[in-house]
């Protein structure tokens, strides 16, 4: 099912392996922003990526608490599950 | 990291970027000759940057204006319209602004940037939406921040994207604000307007409309992008400011819809700040008449857009998508664009370095604009000296 978790997460490591290259492990708890260098604009971009993957909106306030990759995954997951 | 470590980290990214010596940003301008031309340094330099689209900061009727308010009213104001209430000028402006646009009601603000943020604030409120398109300028951003509503941003003019999300957003799509702007401020590409608002009748949701860019610039009236798609009676706010065509610094907001006045008691970029000056005030009133009688402005300020476009798409320079009074110039790498900028410099043309991430895309841009007052000269100069900067730059 789409909005199980894992499933979320494993679509998200693979946008992000593609917007920071080969070679980065990307784990629930790698930070975004110190460890994988994203910035707001490729973080606003990423977003337009994920919203279009999982075809849901995502509030870019909801993005001031997001740090790591599995709070990122579990804001889409949540925003997923409440759209259906 | 402590708050001066964060800025000491500021200064680094810069000068890891930028050279020793030159200082791009915020150049020191030493003389002001006109408003096509200036001193920076010992050199005279030509002016293609500024957002002087009718070339009014130095019309007479505008000067003569400006000095006869200080005169009679003095320096400022000294507080804002709730507290220390609505000059004459102030109250005359708003009615000619809602007169030009054949609109209910105006209220003037003390900048563009006050204006967005005020009407967005005023307009939108926790449990609202503001939907968004990609490029807005920070002031669109800003504006949403400060109104607590949830921010949803749609992708750069594309209509279908925005349509998706108002079905996504279902009963919620009624108190939702669509923001979008006349012509981009980076590229210089209009919104799809008539797509914009068919979307959101059908959605019954909020649009507004910052005309920033086009005013002066777009229509028989110059009213903007309204008035070029006739579409002015379908957009439901309007916002815009006095610092581009008009040449003076303040905004304005204006609608048919009479909650419109009520923002005067709920929107603090409105209440907690001073009113603009009488200057302010009588040089702009003054530019808005120059503006809706300036059709040959408008005809000259065109023939310069077309001239400098063509000749830069000749040049193989990648372009923003059409042609408008901002001509972009995109380049790959910041270290391009900065070359390109310092060779216009160096041959006494001062233009916009805009590097991201305060670009569309992470790409870096060259930023021109075109004045109606620009001579024939002065664009035959440009054009040969984009000319032969090519080489240089993409070596
Ligand atoms: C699209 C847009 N809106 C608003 C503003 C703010 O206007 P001002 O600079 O007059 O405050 C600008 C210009 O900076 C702009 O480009």
């Amino acid at each position: 099912m789409l909005n199980d978790y894992n499933e979320v997460l494993q679509k998200l490591c693979h946008h992000l392996e593609q917007l920071v290259g080969p070679g980065v492990e990307i784990t629930p708890q790698t930070d975004l922003i110190n460890e994988l260098a994203i910035d707001s604009v490729k973080l606003l971009n990423l977003i337009m990526e994920i919203e279009d993957e999982f075809d849901i909106s995502v509030p870019i306030n909801a993005l001031a608490d997001v740090q790591t990759v599995h709070e990122l995954a579990s804001l889409i997951h949540r925003i997923k599950a409440q759209e259906q | 990291m402590s708050l001066l470590d964060k800025l000491d980290a500021v200064a680094a990214a810069r000068k890891a970027l930028l050279p020793e010596g030159v200082e791009v940003f915020g150049t020191p301008i030493e003389e002001v000759y006109s408003s096509t031309e200036a001193r920076i340094g010992d050199h005279r330099i030509l002016f293609l940057g500024t957002n002087n689209y009718l070339g009014l900061t130095f019309a007479q009727e505008c000067r003569d204006a400006a000095q006869e308010a200080i005169h009679s009213e003095g320096t400022g104001t000294t507080g804002s319209r709730m507290a220390n209430g609505s000059y004459r000028g102030h109250r005359a402006l708003e009615r000619e602004f809602a007169e030009f646009y054949q609109c209910r009601s105006c209220i003037v603000f003390t900048t563009g940037y006050q204006a967005n943020l005020a009407t967005i604030s005023g307009l939108a409120g926790p449990g609202d939406i503001v939907l968004i398109d990609g490029d807005s300028h920070a002031s669109i951003y800003d504006g949403c921040r400060l109104s607590g509503a949830e921010i949803i941003r749609f992708k750069h003019n594309d209509p279908a994207d925005l349509e998706k999300r108002l079905r996504r957003l279902g009963e919620r799509s009624r108190s939702t604000l669509i923001i979008a702007e006349g012509i981009y401020s980076m590229l210089g590409d209009r919104a799809p307007l008539a797509d914009i608002v068919k979307v959101k009748d059908a959605y019954n949701s909020t649009l507004l409309l910052d005309e920033a860019h086009s005013l002066g610039v777009l229509g028989e009236t110059g009213q903007g992008l309204v008035e070029e798609t006739g579409l002015l009676d379908r957009v439901d706010f309007i916002t815009g400011t006095f610092s581009k065509s008009l040449g003076g610094i303040g905004g304005y907001c204006v609608s048919n819809h009479p909650q419109l006045d009520q923002l005067r008691y709920v929107s603090r970029p409105y209440i907690f700040t001073a009113s603009p000056t009488p200057a302010t005030i009588a040089s702009t009133r003054a530019a808005l008449r120059l503006l809706r009688e300036g059709v040959e402005l408008r005809r000259q300020l065109w023939k310069n857009v077309h001239q400098l476009y063509s000749q830069l798409k000749e040049l193989d320079y990648r372009l923003g998508p059409e042609p408008s009074p901002v001509i972009a110039t995109i380049l790959e790498t910041p270290q391009q664009a900065l070359a390109l900028w310092k060779g216009l410099l160096e041959n006494g043309i001062y233009v916009n370095l805009v590097l991201p991430p305060a670009t569309p895309e992470g790409n870096s841009l060259v930023r021109c604009s075109v004045s109606a007052v620009h001579t024939s000269e002065q664009m035959n100069h440009v054009g040969k000296t984009f000319a032969r900067l090519r080489e240089t730059v993409f070596q």
